[in-house]
């Protein structure tokens, strides 16, 4: 009973989150329903051609609600979390539209936003895209909203070399954590294995805690688990060794550095972000 | 020397676990996102004397609220803004005030423009528009982000090791965020 109690108390807390940012599966994420097969495979076809030429990404999303959310909120929360365009190069754009609360928005990429300006984007709105929502034509619409975006970013993008990609700072900060960590594991064994398990068990916790805050609870115990088993192993190794400095030659915790974050580029087949940032520039409007 | 380097090697591992490094990551985080809070205010200061101008073409009557706008603007350049601004509460404050000043006087100038027709209608007009509502967004989606960094810095002096290394290391200093007032949080969002 009281385990159930638990579980729907979760679920509300999951429920009760604010619309969540849709998964980036294509260029063309129509989760409204608003286009014909034959528009997505042809806005596909002409983004894909735009990435291939220029490096430059551009996705569309139409949702069906923003249940609530600010457009521009919302909007900016889809940027953050899908990193259109190149890193380095932050040379992306994402066209947003709500169906049912008939506003759209063109979200600008700081690579892009010398070339596709606030100006134009609201233009690009105002002229091709909203006219044609009101008249019904939500192909039309997109199709020229996106052939506009397409030819305004046109010529941004100097080849160069690629930007470097600089380490994640999350990886950074759990390369520090497991250095520390190792420490006391080695303290702690040395008064007891148990103690040691123990302490690899909850560091490992908190150290995942610390890095991926949003971790859940379930794979915060698989980490504690797998801490136990290790920080043991540790403080028997160490004990083994005497304590002495031998202990620094048993390293093995390599895998654990927590980068792997957005993948660069698209490949064959699927498609995602290039790690590029956003800062709020674009414009909004509504039909 | 043989003897320094194993004392040099965990001095560094351990201030490395202690957050010696993080919180000055965190700071020049901090230093990052207000540039760009920085940026943004400015932009929108760039951008009115080609609005005030536009509106004064076609609202002539309507010079006391174009007179707020441009004083507004005026009292938020005396204040010296740039990264010195972060170590004096007092000045952050007026400089918070000034701009929320600002952001009430554009959108009381943007509700009186309703009534003039004409102008709505102007290609001029409407690309400033987009412009002064593109660069509120930049504002705001600038102060959220400095306040993120903000508090991850400020957790990060506080938290256990990191306050030992910081009080006797770093000596780094709390960060004000900005808060949420009157008028701020929901910038000029007039809609034609």
């Amino acid at each position: 009973m009281k385990r159930a109690s638990i579980i729907i108390l979760l679920l509300s807390c999951t429920a009760l989150q604010a619309l969540e940012v849709p998964r980036l599966g294509s260029r063309v994420n129509d989760y409204a329903g608003m286009l014909s097969p034959a528009t997505v495979q042809d806005l596909e076809a002409r983004l894909a051609d735009l990435e291939k030429t220029d490096s430059t990404q551009i996705a569309v999303l139409t949702v069906p609600s923003l249940e609530g959310e600010v457009l521009e909120e919302f909007s900016i929360k889809v940027a953050d979390s899908w990193k259109i365009g190149q890193r380095g190069k932050d040379n992306g754009a994402i066209l947003l539209i709500a169906r049912d609360d008939r506003k759209l928005r063109i979200e600008v990429g700081r690579g892009l936003e010398g070339k596709l300006t606030d100006l134009m984007a609201g233009r690009i709105i105002r002229d091709e895209i909203t006219p044609r929502f009101r008249a019904g034509d939500f192909d039309g619409g997109v199709s020229a909203g996106v052939n506009a975006m397409i030819a305004t970013v046109r010529g941004e993008y100097v080849p160069g070399p690629d930007a470097g990609d600089g380490g994640s700072v999350g990886g950074h900060m759990s390369i520090s954590l497991l250095v520390t960590l190792f420490f006391f594991i080695i303290m702690a064994g040395a008064i007891s294995r148990i103690l040691g398990g123990l302490m690899g068990g909850l560091g490992l916790a908190a150290a995942g805690f610390l890095v991926f805050p949003g971790i859940g609870v379930i794979l915060l115990a698989v980490l504690g688990g797998v801490g136990f088993v290790l920080g043991l192993l540790l403080s028997i190794f160490a004990a083994r060794r005497g304590g002495g400095r031998g202990i620094f030659t048993g390293g093995g915790f390599g895998g654990f550095s927590g980068g792997g974050f957005s993948s660069g580029g698209s490949s064959f087949g699927g498609f995602s972000g290039g790690g590029g940032s956003f800062g709020g520039g674009g414009s909004s409007g509504g039909w | 020397m043989k003897k320094l380097l194993p004392i040099a090697v965990i001095a560094a591992v351990v201030l490395t676990g202690c957050g010696y490094n993080t919180m000055q990551e965190n700071e020049e985080a901090v230093l990052a996102a207000w540039g760009d809070v920085e940026s943004a205010y400015q932009r929108r200061n760039d951008l009115i004397p080609n609005l005030v101008e536009t509106v004064k073409g076609y609202a002539k009557h309507e010079a006391d609220t174009l007179t707020a706008v441009t004083e507004a603007r005026a009292k938020v350049g005396s204040i010296q803004a740039g990264k010195d601004i972060l170590n004096d509460p007092a000045n952050f404050a007026k400089f918070q005030q000034a701009q929320g000043e600002l952001s009430g006087a554009l959108s009381r100038l943007m509700v009186v423009v309703e009534r003039y027709p004409d102008l709505k209608a102007n290609q001029n007009f409407m690309d400033l528009q987009n412009q002064l509502e593109g660069t509120e967004n930049r504002i705001n989606v600038a102060r959220v982000r400095y306040n993120e960094a903000v508090k991850v810095f400020n957790t990060s002096i506080r938290i256990f090791p990191n306050n030992l290394t910081n009080s006797i290391f770093l000596k780094l200093e709390r960060r004000e965020p900005f808060k949420a007032e009157e008028g701020a949080k929901t910038a000029p969002k007039v809609k034609f």
